[in-house]
């Protein structure tokens, strides 16, 4: 997908300073031939004088606002158009192959909405809470901004992210198999203290969510994880949520699936049971084999996936050092450690957690490898606070078979080739 | 119900309320919400039917609004059109390979068909049914899955006498108790299975979308394309082009472009006008002006549509003012949900709009 002349280009100068760097490295592999044969002469873009390096770049008046620069400009959110029947209720993916670190930019987070991305201004906002409490209370957006603060990190993860994986390998990307996920820092006033100022009456059991768009998407959500650490957010990585993660005002339902996190909310109302929306039954329920289904499947479990090399992140640089880089989260809780696979499952080696595990956030892992330019089967494995150890695909499938859709956290394996190239396959 | 969600109820409330730090006193934030507020808003309904409201309506007015409102996209007996949900059918099929999910063959509550008719369809226009309306089209969605017959009515009393067959079809999330004993333990570190072989490819699937978007940003990169630094010239050739083609239409073209901002929200859900247009729940509009009614090829149009066309119907701007101020009235039982466009200048502005794609 990605194998064009133009990335090779792009990559020169990389490869070129590669060489510079040690000999070591130019007598491996195939991708550095190119570079020897190159490195032969002096590099022009150090002996020559380069116009960046003498004439003016832009001043400060020219984004008041900025993009990232237009090198990047293939690092975007891309939809599957067979999915859905349009592109008003459906879904996009997060570039997660082009992406580091662990915090998502929002311009290039997944997005699904079921009747499109609203705009709704923070005068015309309103947050209603009715039902079993004893003030029934309307806020405006200003009247949030007035309540105590939190802050804190959590993946969102929309529970049919590799939902079309569940029959075999489908979709050739990891933006497209693992991207239905972001993760943002959020602002917001928790829940529990929103209800405690309309006082929850003792009948009460379930919150009932739903947003100001034409679907409102309501949920019903369990009181108990309400007053435990749900969020109204309105900020989202420092600044206002963007139009189509709910601006101004979202719900963050931590470590459980996206359809939870009501955008545009509207309404909180304090229920004796389930509503049972179109959301929680018809949709968001997951289909046994036995033709049963199981329904408030809330939580994300443990998941993993190696992000570069992957099919849209081939290895241009031939043999020797390789960083594999990837993404692993739970929804109960910390990941623990990240195991990685370069023969498929045969033997694994623990990764590299970067930075700190924040519980139900993605973790980034990393394992620096020194590739010898053979085939690989690359998997990863997360464990998370729990113990709980992300299961095969296979496994998965001895107990769900292939038509529960959501909530597929199975092991990804990318078949990495000796010429760099990445495909998304299975094993057996 | 509640009893049925042991899990989180019960003593959740109390059990919550003591291991987080209690805000001890409101802030007194906000304001009381009004009844009337709270009507307007709270339209809720329980699978015990608690939030429905008075009223009624039978299969056979529910049939007329189906056709209206509804089939373009779910087909005239739910069977859904194209990529759009299906509604009904699919009875005893949810151990197949593929099983079609459909209200008779999988929602456990009529509560949720009403509920969600009410608040989220018809797509596009939501939220403008009246309760006899949605009660009229519940009963013909029971209809249409055989669990009615033809002269059934369904009103608030009935409601709850009406038992989905699969309603017993759903148990909560188990697994805790069935997944992860079996997910948890000491990982494998060497030796955990034979070698592997490839047993499923993607790329032999081939159904990973093309890439134009990313391909058009690399050979940006490249300099394959204009410089970014002529932004504005760049922004300048669709609108000269489509200048030109307006001056020879001797069309507006602050109209055509009061037109382009209004048809992405008022018709583009249904509807594809310009290159590469396609029909979609509504036919492609490419040339619609001057037209035959029923223009578009391959595209399944009503009897109301194809009959008007044999009877000489042209889309003038005349014809096209009519139809768009109120489709229902000036077509009767054709099949575009849309309620209709009252403002003449927007209609006006819809017309020039269409006209400057005149092919
Ligand atoms: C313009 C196309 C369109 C029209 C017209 C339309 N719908 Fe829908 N309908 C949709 C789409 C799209 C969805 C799925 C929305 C989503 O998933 O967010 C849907 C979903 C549904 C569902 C839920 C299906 C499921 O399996 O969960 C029902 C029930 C439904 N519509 C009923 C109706 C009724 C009743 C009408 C007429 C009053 C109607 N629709 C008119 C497009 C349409
Ligand atoms: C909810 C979907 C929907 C929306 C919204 C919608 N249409 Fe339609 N439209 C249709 C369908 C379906 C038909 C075919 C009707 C039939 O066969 O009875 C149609 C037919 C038409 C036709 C006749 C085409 C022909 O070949 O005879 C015109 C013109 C038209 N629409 C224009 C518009 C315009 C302009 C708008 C926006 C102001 C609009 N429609 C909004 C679904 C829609």
């Amino acid at each position: 997908m990605t194998d064009t002349p133009h990335d090779d280009t792009h990559k020169e100068g990389p490869s070129r300073r590669a060489f510079l760097r040690g000999g070591a490295l130019a007598a491996a592999g195939v991708g550095a031939g190119v570079g020897a044969a190159r490195a032969a002469t002096p590099d022009p873009l150090i002996t020559e004088v380069q116009p960046w390096a003498q004439f003016l770049g832009d001043g400060v008046d020219v984004a008041p606002y900025g993009m990232p620069i237009r090198f990047e400009g293939d690092v975007i959110r891309r939809n599957v158009e067979w999915l859905t029947a349009d592109t008003i209720s459906s879904i996009n993916f997060t570039p997660i192959h082009a992406l580091d670190g662990t915090i998502t930019p929002q311009g290039c987070a997944f997005e699904r909405h079921h009747s499109g991305a609203i705009e709704l201004s923070k005068p015309d906002y309103r947050l209603m809470l009715n039902g079993l409490v004893d003030r029934p209370l309307v806020f405006s957006y200003d009247d949030l901004e007035r309540f105590p603060r939190e802050q804190h990190v959590y993946f969102c993860e929309c529970a049919a992210n590799g939902g079309m994986e569940w029959a075999g390998a489908q979709l050739n990307g990891a933006q497209y198999t693992h991207g239905m996920v972001h993760n943002m820092e959020y602002t917001g006033v928790s829940l529990r203290t929103l209800l405690n100022e309309a006082g929850v009456k003792p009948e009460g059991s379930w919150v009932y969510a739903e947003g100001a768009d034409a679907a409102s998407n309501g949920r019903s959500i369990p009181l108990d994880k309400a007053l435990d650490d749900c969020l109204v957010a309105f900020k989202a990585n420092g600044e206002a949520l963007r139009m189509e993660h709910g601006y101004p005002v979202r719900l963050v339902v931590p470590g459980w699936e996206a359809n939870m996190w009501l955008k545009w909310l509207r309404r909180l109302t304090v229920t004796d049971g389930p509503v049972h929306a179109r959301e929680e039954t018809s949709k968001y329920t997951d289909l046994m084999p036995d033709g049963r289904a199981r329904k408030f499947t809330f939580v994300m479990d443990a998941k993993s996936v190696i992000t570069a090399p992957s099919p849209q992140v081939p290895i241009r640089h031939g043999a020797g050092p390789l960083v594999l880089s990837g993404l692993a989260w739970s929804g109960r809780g910390r990941i623990t450690r990240v195991d990685v696979s370069l023969d498929g499952g045969v033997s694994w080696q623990t990764a590299r957690i970067a930075g700190d595990a924040k519980p139900m956030a993605l973790t980034r892992f990393y394992l620096d490898i020194d590739w010898d330019g053979s085939e690989m089967f690359l998997q990863s494995r997360c464990v998370d606070e729990t113990g709980y150890v992300q299961p095969t695909k296979d496994a998965l499938r001895e107990i769900r078979g292939l038509n529960s859709i959501y909530h597929n956290n199975g092991i990804q394996t990318w078949w990495v080739k000796p010429d760099g190239e990445v495909e998304n396959v299975e094993v057996g | 119900m509640s009893r049925s969600v042991k899990i989180f109820a019960g003593s959740a409330l109390a059990t919550a309320l003591a291991t987080v730090p209690a805000l001890s006193e409101p802030l007194g934030l906000g304001r009381a919400a009004m009844p009337d507020e709270i009507a307007a808003w709270d339209r809720t309904v329980m699978p015990d039917g608690r939030g429905l409201p008075e009223g009624g309506g039978n299969v056979f007015d529910g049939e007329d609004l189906w056709v209206d409102y509804c089939a373009a996209c779910h087909g005239d007996f739910g069977e859904g059109m194209g990529n759009w949900p299906v509604i009904a059918g699919g009875r005893n099929t949810l151990t197949h390979d593929s099983p079609k999910k459909t209200v008779g063959s999988y929602w456990p509550y009529l509560s949720t068909v009403w509920d969600y008719t009410n608040r989220s369809m018809p797509f596009g226009a939501a939220q403008t049914l009246t309760s006899d309306e949605v009660y009229a089209i519940v009963a013909y969605i029971l209809y249409s899955n055989d669990l009615v017959d033809d002269d059934f009515e369904l009103t608030h009393e009935n409601f709850t006498e009406i038992e989905l067959p699969n309603e017993a079809g759903f148990y909560e999330d188990d697994r805790d108790d069935t997944e992860v004993p079996l997910f948890s333990g000491d990982p494998c570190m060497s030796d955990c299975r034979d070698p592997v072989q490839v047993t499923f490819r993607a790329v032999l699937l081939d159904v990973t979308p093309d890439d134009p978007a990313g391909a058009r940003a690399r050979a940006e990169m490249m300099g394959e394309t204009v410089d970014h630094g002529d932004h504005d010239e760049e922004a300048a050739t669709p609108e000269t082009t489509r200048e030109e083609e307006v001056q020879t239409a001797s069309l507006d073209p602050a109209q055509v472009a009061a037109g382009a901002a209004l048809f992405p929200r008022q018709c583009g859900t249904c509807h594809q006008v310009g290159d590469g247009a396609r029909n979609g729940a509504g036919p492609a509009l490419n040339g619609i002006i001057g037209a035959t009614a029923g223009h578009a090829d391959g595209f399944r149009y009503s009897p109301a549509i194809t009959g008007a066309a044999d009877d000489g119907l042209v889309w003038d701007a005349d014809a096209l003012h009519a139809f768009l101020e109120d489709p229902r009235s000036y077509l009767p039982r054709n099949r575009m949900s849309y309620r209709g466009m009252s403002n003449a200048d927007d209609r006006a502005a819809i017309i020039a709009y269409l006209a400057s794609y005149s092919d």
